[in-house]
């Protein structure tokens, strides 16, 4: 065979592969690689693509369920919802590349995770985000914020699929490197699952979608690097996103699978045409034969090393019934898509692709997935901070000063500046959108709705990655039992620094851990995930970012609640009663926003408390108690009364026991608990009880247009919801 | 009644505004690919939301010389009636069916809210007559380009004539609820016969059950009466 100019390891070195790597590819081909190999194995053993640092963790996940029907390793995981119908979704990453294009890179980040959704059969019908800023007064925050909402509301609303829910903290660990992690949530037939394995040799390799280009090249390298002030530089290597294309490709891959032509089908997304097509074979236990002169590209004179790494969007490789070809030309002639039979599978296990004439690349599968490195990467043990006693932290102001500085601060302020951008009742099955607990979607043509949302608490983990790991699954669950929905399982995005420094390896190991227990024990599987590593800046780390998406369904939807606070109600707080809440203040927002304070232990999870709390509430919607009900997180109780006041524009009055200092019970953030709106207390009281859950009565809401508290102090709706709609755009638009 | 959604590539209301329309007319109305030539006789022709073929160039500019406008421009000639929902009032605006045109919203953001609508006392839309013209009804907006302009002359002859069909928030209070800065407060206008109706809120989000409103369904119900009539 003819292996035109011969590598070395200051290539490989380049392309970000260690001496050992470099070592064991040339062991693995037995003679030194081309450019095209070299870049084929580089990108497949990149951080983005094998996982190789986290890899030893992620096993530890629990990943089965009774509902599973696919866990991790696909393009998306696969939950039963009942009825013949399936719930499939997955969250990733898109951080390196928003970072330098803003609206590009988020754009593209929500194309690909759409693709990944459709890619196993289900239609999308929901998209969330998780996005984390620097300080919001920082020079390049504006400008971030605003590429990055316009680039998701660019691509969603185009491809018309609602973004219904997320959520956005600004801190200045974020300062050089912004999180943009995108969820997206389909609906598919249980029995009509599209999976990537390659099977049948002979079967034809069809090329489908947009053509490709130089952009994005090397892109999952970008991704598995540190950021440094060169990174300007690396513009190029941001993919653009036709999201009109990626509509087209959606509807006709759909009616492809609709027809029963697909025998397997993997999306382009990081790695381009080097992943999909290296993955296809080697699930099949395959190989593979493509004629890089058939690819589509748009550019001329492209090498087969800037083909095979382009990353260039709205691409899909499939694997086709030959009987079925002429039918499936036809949909895509229909969708002016490009359908392009580029090889075949064959039974030699190796991927043999042709330039030219030529051979460019003959490369054994199996090594280049199976022997992938997995690094089981030194990590130190995690110094946790002692809790900062609540009386060094309370303020010298009242509540209802406290309440409107902290409810207008950029950590608890409105995000309608940003949500309001994005098409939230596209498809118009969504029937609570963004400012919620969790939004929650119809379940198309029938009852039945799906709850999600996305959590994580940085500030929480950075302390004590164990507890911080659990607590972003017990958020979530709270944020799904408090819409009367049962949760069901979770996906995952791990955003980190550099896992070579043993602090950072720390942080995934030990948060991955809390993840783990805290799934295992409130029952909800890992079925689907992302990692992006080398969140660094210069050397600095973010805070490390564990996102759990979740999904939860509910059986009808008009039995879901919302938060909006009806008049005339009883207020109760669940999972906590006068001697059981400790104030806990350490480490809370109210720490970092009114006392400056940053770090000191997060607040303890307590498992057991959350699965009982969380039973009782859903008990409670069973037996019809609840009017409405919200989940008690950052800012603590009265930031979440608040928030159901805003929502349903109505004013309450509180009774705050004796046992603790006001501030402590107004604003800390001990976990497990809701609050409540019942026009049915006695029951509440009667069934808290023998369930044995504290409950503590905290007063009741009424149309008066104020928030009245025991001790005197009175502040009215007006001032407070002023406060809380302003506090973005004052700081974004000034 | 025999309704007809044109579906463009892009397009991506279609299937909520044939659910809505199925909803109330209990008919599954009939799906008409852009590539189509033919219309085949239809009380109430609808192009629903979307981004027509990406809308990267005017919007609804490609989409107005797809091959079935022509057929949709003879349903007009014939007096036929025609809804433009968004991404539709962008389209018959560009295909010169109705007067004026549709900018970017004076924020440059796509703007996804709840809208008050005052439906116009004097309006001479033939769609809408029996629509109580004395409520207010709320209805989302969800739109990049839905900043209505006119000329001068233009917009005088739409505001005599009755062609302004409906106004985000009070008719007698300017600017009391205008979420993309269109001329006059506009949020949909009407040919000169009154036989079809242009709009930016989308009806098809505001049909009740599980929706936070359902006047959209009370305008579209509105739409049926008025062609069985």
């Amino acid at each position: 065979m003819s292996v035109p100019t011969k590598m070395g390891f200051e290539n490989a070195a380049s392309m970000g592969l260690s001496k050992e790597e470099w070592e064991r590819v040339c062991t693995h081909l037995g003679r030194l690689p081309n450019l095209c190999e070299l870049g084929i194995f580089s990108a497949m053993w990149s951080e983005h693509c094998s996982y190789k640092s986290s890899k030893k963790w992620l096993k530890t996940l629990p990943t089965q369920g009774e509902r599973v029907i696919q866990g991790p390793g696909e393009n998306a995981g696969v939950v039963d919802i009942g009825d013949g119908l399936a719930v499939v979704f997955k969250i990733e990453s898109h951080n390196h590349p928003s970072f330098i294009e803003p609206y590009q890179g988020a754009a593209t980040g929500v194309g690909g995770i759409l693709r990944d959704v459709f890619t196993m059969g289900a239609r999308p019908i929901a998209l969330l985000n998780a996005l984390r800023f620097g300080e919001i007064d920082h020079e390049k925050t504006p400008h971030l914020v605003s590429g990055v909402t316009a680039g998701i509301g660019g691509y969603g609303n185009c491809i018309g699929i609602p973004t219904v829910g997320g959520e956005v903290e600004f801190d200045a660990s974020y300062n050089g490197n912004i999180l943009v992690n995108a969820m997206a949530v389909g609906l598919a037939h249980s029995d009509r699952i599209f999976y990537s394995a390659a099977s049948g040799a002979g079967n034809p390799v069809i090329y489908v979608g947009a053509k490709t280009g130089r952009d994005g090249i090397h892109g999952a390298t970008m991704a598995s690097t540190e950021f440094s002030d060169e990174t300007e530089s690396k513009r190029p290597t941001v993919q653009v996103g036709d999201p009109f294309t990626g509509k087209l490709l959606m509807e006709a891959c759909l009616e492809l699978m609709a027809a029963d032509a697909v025998v397997a089908i993997q999306d382009m997304g990081a790695a381009g045409l080097t992943s999909s097509s290296v993955e296809m074979a080697a699930k099949g236990g395959l190989g593979m034969e493509i004629d890089l002169d058939l690819v589509p590209v748009r550019e001329t004179k492209m090498s087969a090393y800037e083909i095979m790494l382009s990353e260039s969007q709205e691409r899909m490789l499939m694997v086709i019934d030959p009987s079925q070809a002429e039918i499936a030309r036809q949909i895509f002639n229909k969708w002016d898509l490009d359908f392009m039979p580029i090889g075949q599978v064959t039974e030699t296990d190796r991927l043999i692709l042709l330039k030219e004439g030529e051979v460019a690349c003959d490369i054994p599968l199996a090594p280049l997935v199976d022997d992938a490195p997995e690094y089981d990467r030194p990590h130190s043990t995690p110094e946790i901070p002692e809790e900062v006693p609540a009386h060094t932290l309370i303020q010298d102001i009242s509540i209802s000063a406290a309440l409107k500085n902290l409810i207008g601060s950029e950590d608890l302020c409105s995000r309608r500046w940003i949500y309001e951008q994005y098409d939230s009742h596209v498809m118009a099955d969504t029937i609570i959108g963004p400012g919620g607990d969790c939004a929650l979607t119809r379940v198309y043509g029938t009852n039945k709705a799906l709850a999600l949302t996305t959590d994580c608490t940085p500030r929480y983990v950075e302390a004590d990655p164990y507890n911080g790991g659990k607590q972003a699954v017990v958020e979530a669950y709270r944020n799904i039992i408090a819409a009367g929905a049962t949760p069901l399982a979770v996906t995952n995005n791990l955003n980190f620094g550099n896992p070579e420094k043993p602090e950072i390896m720390a942080q995934l190991v030990h948060s991955v851990t809390g993840m783990k227990d805290a799934c295992a024990f409130l029952s909800t599987p890992v079925v689907s995930g992302n990692v992006s590593l080398y969140n660094e800046t210069d050397g600095n780390a973010i805070k490390p970012c564990p996102v759990i998406g979740m999904v939860g369904l509910i059986d009808d939807w008009q039995n879901a609640g919302t938060i909006a606070l009806p008049p005339d109600a009883a207020l109760f707080i669940i999972g906590q009663d006068a001697t059981t809440n400790t104030g806990w203040l350490s480490n809370s927002i109210y720490a970092k926003s009114l006392a400056q304070h940053v770090g000191g232990a997060p607040p303890p999870i307590d498992l057991e408390a959350e699965l009982r709390t969380g039973s009782f509430i859903l008990s409670c919607y069973e037996n019809k108690l609840v009017q409405a009900a919200h989940d008690i997180s950052d800012g603590g109780m009265l930031v979440a009364l608040a928030e159901m006041m805003l929502a349903g524009n109505q004013g309450a009055s509180i009774t705050l026991p004796d046992t603790l200092d006001t501030h402590s019970w107004c604003f800390a953030e001990n976990q497990s608990s809701y609050i409540i709106a019942t026009n049915n207390p006695d029951q509440l009281i009667r069934n808290a009880e023998h369930a044995h859950i504290p409950l503590l009565h905290l007063g009741k809401s009424n149309s008066n247009q104020e928030l009245k508290i025991s001790n005197g102090d009175l502040i009215s709706l007006e001032e407070i919801r002023n406060s809380y709609e302003t506090g973005l755009r004052s700081r974004l638009e000034k | 009644m025999r309704v007809a959604i044109i579906v463009f590539p892009g397009s991506n209301c279609d299937r909520d505004m044939m659910v809505a329309v199925e909803t109330l007319t209990g008919r599954r109305p009939a799906l008409i690919w852009h590539k189509q030539t033919n219309l085949d006789p239809v009380d109430l022709a609808i192009i629903p939301g979307g981004f027509s073929f990406g809308d990267y160039l005017r919007c609804g500019a490609l989409a107005a010389h797809a091959p079935i406008m022509n057929a949709l421009h003879d349903h007009a000639a014939r007096g036929g009636a025609i809804l433009g929902v968004c991404n539709g009032f962008q389209i018959l605006s560009e295909a010169g069916m109705l007067p004026g045109y549709l900018a970017r919203n004076k924020e440059l953001k796509f703007v996804c809210k709840q809208t008050t609508l005052s439906v116009s006392s004097d309006t001479s839309c033939e769609l809408i007559k029996s629509l109580d013209n004395s409520e207010k009804l709320h209805i989302p907006v969800a739109h990049n380009e839905g900043n209505f302009f006119a000329d001068p002359e233009t917009l005088d002859a739409i505001e005599s004539n009755g062609q302004v069909v409906l106004r985000y928030g009070n008719e007698d209070k300017q600017n009391s609820g205008n979420p993309n800065g269109s001329l006059n407060d506009i949020a949909g206008i009407c040919s000169s016969n009154g036989k079809i109706l242009g709009m930016m809120p989308h009806p098809e989000r505001a049909m009740g059950a599980g929706h936070e409103s359902a006047d959209g369904k009370k305008l579209l119900q509105s739409i049926f009466e008025a062609i069985v009539t």
